[in-house]
């Protein structure tokens, strides 16, 4: 079986390499690129821990070949803060509102809450709760999640009202 | 979980992935979004020593909706189902259905398609496409055909397509201007496959129901087109009585497993609610 090469832009770098066709997307993140961000959970596409942004679009990057990302924009939790480490409003959020326990979830979480507000700057709490149905938290830690992603949502309406 | 070795192939029209097909026949599979082949590559129950991605192909990826056809390219996603505005307009039970399936990431990359043609009897569009009277294009073997969604499943992951056969479009009739409609589903969870579910669309004229149309997901090994359901709400005016019989009519023709979604009795039982409360919620939407 030969291996395949792919070409993509991770966290606004471009990323090339000769892989295995059967490598997913989550292992070529973790293990070639050792951005250890992204978690395997459940690797059964449920659990959502490893969540990434591919093209603007969230997906589970433990379900997809690494070849289907061929060409792809990918954003991973690594790419979420501003480059001079300043964290960004959701992972702010996440922080003052406490909206982790054990924290295994919060690299899909938040980089699928990242999107979400993007999709939907505003959303009722109905929605947001809908918008992360992909994500889960064993902790069952979901009241300050939520709490965390509507604070985030007023802040990132305030930042852009100031501009 | 890892995956048994194949070899990927992305060809950027339908003739070369039909090529690739019938160069490595019986050794290639098509993927689309994968999310239904992928959990069984995993798991070795599919294994495959080729993959013919179709993503690149750009004459699968389109909706167009027409006065009186609706055709839906196979990589089109569940999110580009909820997404269209004019398929809302002409056909609202295909985003109400598509925002039923999975989560949103699940949906973001899940293909039309890839729910019609594998055959996965837990899959909510298929019935939906019988529904609607569907028929599916399938190109491949130096032909193409058009199979109708209601002759298309054979047992669970059985179809009538050819491996050497890629499902190109599925093309949907516009359902009549004021149709009620509906899709109910009990699952256990976001992200389950149905308990039972149930969709009905249905015409009223004068109170009295002129067109019906009844299918369930996944309380048989196939989608089921319930045509008994539906031939019970023709002529009534939808009443306690009609319903009554148009659930009975539904459940016998189901066959349910019994698995961790309950007991084949248990699930036979909410197919029926399912089928009564898509009726009484397509009613209140028709006009």
């Amino acid at each position: 079986m030969s291996k395949t090469q792919v070409n993509m832009t991770v966290n606004g770098k471009a990323v090339e390499a000769a892989v295995e066709p059967r490598t997913l997307l989550i292992h070529f993140l973790r293990e070639q690129l050792n951005l250890t961000g992204s978690h395997i959970g459940c690797d059964t596409s449920h659990c959502g821990a490893c969540t990434v942004d591919l093209n603007g679009k969230s997906v589970k990057s433990c379900t997809m070949f690494v070849g289907q990302a061929e060409g792809a924009e990918i954003t991973t939790i690594e790419g979420i803060a501003q480059e001079d480490g300043a964290l960004h409003a959701v992972q702010e959020a996440f922080r003052q509102h406490h909206g982790l326990q054990c924290g295994f979830c919060t690299p899909g979480m938040i980089t699928r809450a990242w999107r979400l507000l993007q999709e939907n700057p505003a959303p009722t709490e109905e929605e947001i709760r809908y918008g992360i149905s992909g994500n889960l938290c064993r902790c069952t830690g979901y009241q300050n999640i939520v709490r965390a992603i509507q604070a985030a949502a007023a802040d990132l309406s305030v930042k852009e009202a100031a501009e | 979980m890892i995956s048994a070795e194949f070899d990927y192939h992305r060809p950027g029209t339908l003739d070369q992935a039909i090529g690739l097909l019938s160069e490595h026949e019986g050794s290639a599979f098509v993927l689309a979004g994968g999310h239904s082949l992928i959990p069984m590559m995993k798991l070795r129950l599919a294994t495959p020593e080729h993959l013919v991605d179709i993503q690149d192909i750009d004459e699968l990826s389109g909706i167009t909706v027409s006065e009186r056809m609706i055709e839906i390219g196979a990589t089109v996603t569940q999110s580009d189902l909820i997404a269209s505005g004019e398929l809302f307009d002409a056909c609202p039970i295909l985003r109400e259905t598509a925002l039923q399936i999975a989560d949103p990431q699940i949906r973001n990359v899940g293909t039309v398609g890839g729910n019609v043609a594998n055959g996965d009897p837990g899959n909510d569009l298929p019935a939906i496409m019988q529904l609607l009277d569907a028929e599916y294009v399938l190109q491949g073997g130096g032909r193409m055909r058009a199979v109708k969604a209601r002759a298309f499943y054979e047992s669970a992951f059985f179809t009538v397509r050819d491996e050497g056969e890629i499902l190109t479009t599925i093309r949907i009739p516009v359902p009549p201007s004021g149709h009620g409609h509906s899709y109910q589903k009990q699952k256990r969870k976001v992200g389950d496959y149905a308990t039972a579910a149930a969709g009905v669309i249905l015409t009223l004229s004068d109170e009295t129901c002129t067109s019906a149309s009844v299918a369930l997901t996944n309380v048989a090994d196939t989608p089921l087109w319930a045509q008994a359901a539906a031939d019970a709400l023709v002529g009534t005016d939808l009443g306690a009585r009609a319903i009554n019989e148009a659930v009975d009519a539904a459940r016998a023709i189901t066959e349910p497993a019994s698995d961790g979604r309950g007991p084949a009795d248990y699930r036979t039982h909410v197919a029926g609610i399912m089928v009564q409360r898509a009726i009484l919620t397509a009613k209140s939407r028709a006009a």
